[in-house]
C-alpha cells in the first residue's frame, strides 16, 4: 500500500517537471493562437532558446544572464514570424516549418562552432543551473504521514521556473478574460475587421501577441535546458512543441484546460519513463511506444470532433487586410 | 490585368528568393568562421565532380523528387500536406512486406508491386487526415503533423518487436533476396558504354520519378479531375457551385498526394538500404515542401528543385566529411529557402510588382 503511494509520489512529481515546459510553450501558442496567429514553429522557438540560454549560462556562469539570452533569441524567430504572417501576409504555417528547421539547423552549427562538442553545449553546474528551491516547513513536515511527502516531495523541491509556469494559468486567464488587452486580443482573432472598425490597430495588437508568445516559448526552452536537464543537446525539445500544440487543441484555446491537458501530456511522458511500474499495476506490459504516440493520437481524436468540438479563433491563419 | 508578366512570375521571383537565401548561407557560414566560398567550390566538386558524387546527388534527388510533386499536388488542391514524412515511413512498411514475404523471380516484377504497396500504405496514412479535413473540418496540417509522429512510434514498435530478425540487435528488417535487387545507374548505363560509378546508390526509381512528374503534370493540367482539384484549390464556393465535390477532391488529392509520397520508399528502401531500417526517410518528407514551393508546384519545376536540393545534400555530406561545418548546413539552407519562397513571398514580389507597374506607365 506505502509503496502505490511511493510510486505515485514520484510519478507525479516527474510530471510536473516535464509538464512545464508544455505549459508554457502552449501558453505560448495559446496568446499568438488567440489573435489569429497560427504558431507551428513553437518547436523551434524552444530549442533556439534552450541553446542561447545553456551556451549563454555556461560562458558567464550566470543562470538568468542564460534565460535572458534564450528569450531574446526565441524574440528573434518570433519577429520573423510575425514579420512573415502580419507585415507580408505570408502563409503562417509556411513560416512555422521554416522556423522550425531554422532553429534545428542554427542550434547545432553555432554550438559546434562555439563548443567543438558535435552540438551540444559543456553540462552546466552550479550557478549556471537553475537550482531547485526548498519550499518554507518542507523538511519540517517531511515525517508527517502522507501530506509530509505530498508537500516535501512533490510540491516542494523544483525549479522556480516551475512555479512562474503554474502561475502562468492563472495570470493568463486574468490577462485574456478580465483586461481590455485581453478583450482586443480575443478579438482580433475573432473578427479583426471590428477592431480595425473601433479604431484599433490589429497589427500592433498582433505583433504583441507574437512577442508574448516568444517570450513564453523563450522560458519554457531555457527551462528544458537549464532546470530540466543540464546543458543542450542536439534536437533536445523531440517535438515537445507539437505536444504543446496538441494540448493547446485538446485545450480547445482555454488557459485552464491548457493546464489539465499539459499535465496530462506530462503524465504520460512519465509514465513512459517507467515501464516498470505500469507492469506492476495493471499486469501487463504497456509498449513504450504506445505512450509516446497516445499524446498525437488524443489530438486526433479531439479534432475529429468525437470529444467535443474543438474550434479554433475563427480569422486564425488569416492574413488580415484592411479595407479601402 | 497581371501585374506582372508571367516570366518574372515564375522565374524571376524563385530566382531572387534563392538568392537572397544563398547570400544568408554565405553569411551564416562566415559567422561560424569558414570561407564561403571554399564550401561551394568543395560542395560542387564532392557532389558533380565524380560519377561517384552524381549517383549520390541523383539518389537524393530522386527522394525529393516524390516527396516535392507529392506536396505540389497538395498544394493545387489548396492543402499543405506536411505528413509526406509519415506517409514516406508507412510506403517503406508496404515495400519490405511485399519484398520480404513475397518469393520475387525478377526485380522488374518487385519494383511493380512494391511501388504499389508503397503508394497504396502511403495514401492509406493520407486517408484519415484528408477525410477528417473534408467531413470534420480538422485541420490537415495539424493532422498530418499528428501523423507523422503516429507513424514514428508505429514503425519504431513494428522494427522492434514484429519484424526485426530475432537474431539481430539492430531495429530492421532482415534484408531482401537478392532477387528484389534494383539495378543501378552503373548496370544500365554500363550496356550502352557509359562508366558510371558502382558505388553510388542512384538506381532505377529515379526514371519511376520522372515518370511520376509526367504523370503529375498530366493528371493537373490534361484530365478533368486535375481540372477539378485545380478549380477547388482556386475557389472552394464556385467549385462547388459548379458541382464540384468538395470530400470527393479533398480526399482524392490527399490520397493522390500520400501515394506519390509513399513511393519515396522504393528508393531508399528498395533501392539502397535493400530493407527497411528505422528511420529511412532522413527528413526527405519535409524537404519536398521546398522543394514544391521552389518548383512553383509545377512538375518540371519539382525536378529542376529536387536537383538543386539532392546537389546540396550530397555536397552538405561532403563538407561534414571534410571539414568542421556540420551536415545541419543543408537544414539551415533548406529552411531558409522555405522562409523566402514560401513564407516571404510578398517580401520580394511587392516591390517587383510595383517596379514592373511603374515600368509599364513608363511606356504607356
Amino acid at each position: 500500500m506505502f509503496d502505490i503511494f511511493n510510486d505515485l509520489i514520484t510519478v507525479l512529481d516527474s510530471t510536473l517537471r516535464l509538464s512545464t515546459p508544455l505549459l508554457l510553450a502552449c501558453l505560448a501558442g495559446l496568446f499568438s493562437e488567440r489573435a489569429g496567429i497560427f504558431d507551428i514553429g513553437l518547436e523551434g522557438k524552444m530549442l533556439i532558446a534552450a541553446f542561447f540560454s545553456a551556451a549563454v549560462a555556461y560562458t558567464s556562469g550566470s543562470v538568468v544572464l542564460g534565460l535572458l539570452a534564450g528569450i531574446a533569441a526565441s524574440l528573434v524567430l518570433s519577429v520573423i514570424h510575425g514579420l512573415a504572417s502580419i507585415t507580408f501576409r505570408g502563409n503562417q504555417l509556411i513560416s512555422g516549418v521554416a522556423i522550425n528547421f531554422l532553429a534545428a539547423g542554427m542550434t547545432v552549427l553555432v554550438a559546434q562552432s562555439w563548443f567543438q562538442q558535435g552540438g551540444r553545449t559543456p553540462s552546466l553546474f552550479g550557478g549556471a543551473r537553475f537550482e531547485s528551491l526548498t519550499l518554507p516547513f518542507a523538511e519540517a513536515l517531511a515525517p508527517v504521514p502522507v501530506i509530509g511527502p505530498v508537500y516535501d516531495e512533490l510540491i516542494s523541491g523544483h525549479s522556480i521556473l516551475v512555479y512562474l509556469a503554474l502561475a502562468m494559468v492563472p495570470l493568463s486567464w486574468w490577462v485574456l478574460y478580465r483586461t481590455r488587452f485581453g478583450l482586443r486580443l480575443r478579438a482580433v482573432g475573432e473578427a479583426p475587421e471590428a477592431v480595425d472598425t473601433a479604431g484599433i490597430s490589429v497589427v500592433a495588437l498582433r505583433y504583441w501577441a507574437v512577442v508574448i508568445c516568444g517570450v513564453l516559448c523563450g522560458i519554457a526552452g531555457a527551462y528544458m535546458a537549464t532546470a530540466l536537464q543540464a546543458g543542450f543537446v542536439k534536437d533536445m525539445t523531440a517535438g515537445r512543441g507539437y505536444i504543446a500544440l496538441a494540448a493547446l487543441i485538446f485545450a480547445k484555446w482555454r488557459p485552464w484546460y491548457a493546464l489539465y491537458s499539459c499535465l496530462l501530456f506530462g503524465f504520460l511522458q512519465a509514465l513512459a519513463l517507467r515501464p516498470d511500474l505500469i507492469e506492476r499495476y495493471i499486469g501487463f506490459k504497456v509498449q513504450v511506444q504506445l505512450l509516446d504516440a497516445l499524446p498525437y493520437i488524443l489530438t486526433v481524436i479531439i479534432l475529429a470532433g468525437f470529444v467535443g468540438k474543438a474550434i479554433p479563433p475563427r480569422a486564425g491563419g488569416e492574413p488580415y487586410v484592411k479595407e479601402r | 490585368m497581371q501585374k506582372m508578366p508571367v516570366w518574372a512570375d515564375i522565374v524571376l521571383i524563385p530566382l531572387i528568393s534563392l538568392i537572397l537565401a544563398a547570400i544568408l548561407s554565405a553569411l551564416v557560414i562566415l559567422g561560424i568562421g569558414q570561407d564561403p566560398i571554399a564550401a561551394v567550390k568543395m560542395m560542387v566538386s564532392g557532389s558533380l565532380g565524380s560519377t561517384y558524387g552524381w549517383g549520390y546527388t541523383l539518389y537524393y534527388a530522386t527522394n525529393f523528387m516524390f516527396t516535392g510533386l507529392a506536396v505540389a499536388v497538395a498544394f493545387h488542391a489548396r492543402m499543405f500536406n506536411i505528413g509526406g514524412e509519415g506517409q514516406a515511413m508507412l510506403g517503406g512498411l508496404g515495400v519490405a512486406l511485399i519484398a520480404l514475404y513475397i518469393p520475387w523471380p525478377h526485380w522488374s516484377l518487385a519494383l511493380i508491386f512494391c511501388t504499389m504497396g508503397a503508394a497504396i500504405l502511403g495514401a492509406a496514412w493520407a486517408f484519415v487526415p484528408a477525410v477528417l479535413q473534408a467531413k470534420r473540418g480538422s485541420h490537415i496540417v495539424i493532422t498530418t503533423i499528428m501523423f507523422n509522429f503516429i507513424a514514428a512510434a508505429l514503425l519504431n514498435y513494428l522494427l522492434v518487436n514484429i519484424l526485426r530478425p530475432p537474431t539481430s540487435m539492430d531495429p530492421a528488417t532482415d534484408s531482401f533476396p537478392a532477387a528484389t535487387h534494383l539495378p543501378t545507374l552503373h548496370d544500365i548505363l554500363a550496356p550502352i558504354g557509359i562508366s558510371f560509378s558502382k558505388a553510388a546508390p542512384a538506381n532505377i526509381t529515379l526514371i519511376v520519378a520522372l515518370l511520376a512528374a509526367v504523370f503529375v503534370w498530366l493528371l493537373i493540367w490534361r484530365t478533368k479531375l486535375g481540372y477539378q482539384i485545380r478549380a477547388f484549390g482556386h475557389s472552394e464556393s464556385a467549385a462547388k457551385y459548379a458541382g464540384i465535390n468538395p470530400v470527393r477532391i479533398t480526399v482524392i488529392s490527399m490520397m493522390i498526394s500520400g501515394a506519390l509520397a509513399g513511393m519515396m520508399a522504393i528508393n531508399t528502401t528498395l533501392g539502397e538500404s535493400e530493407r527497411l531500417i528505422l528511420n529511412s526517410t532522413e527528413g526527405a518528407g519535409f524537404i519536398g515542401i521546398a522543394v514544391a514551393l521552389m518548383g512553383r508546384s509545377h512538375p518540371f519545376g519539382v525536378v529542376l528543385a529536387s536537383l538543386l536540393f539532392g546537389f546540396l545534400y550530397q555536397g552538405g555530406a561532403e563538407l561534414a566529411l571534410w571539414t568542421s561545418i556540420p551536415r545541419e548546413l543543408i537544414v539551415v539552407i533548406q529552411a531558409l529557402v522555405i522562409l523566402f519562397t514560401g513564407a516571404l513571398d510578398n517580401m520580394v514580389r511587392m516591390p517587383l510588382e510595383k517596379l514592373f507597374l511603374s515600368m509599364r506607365r513608363a511606356e504607356g
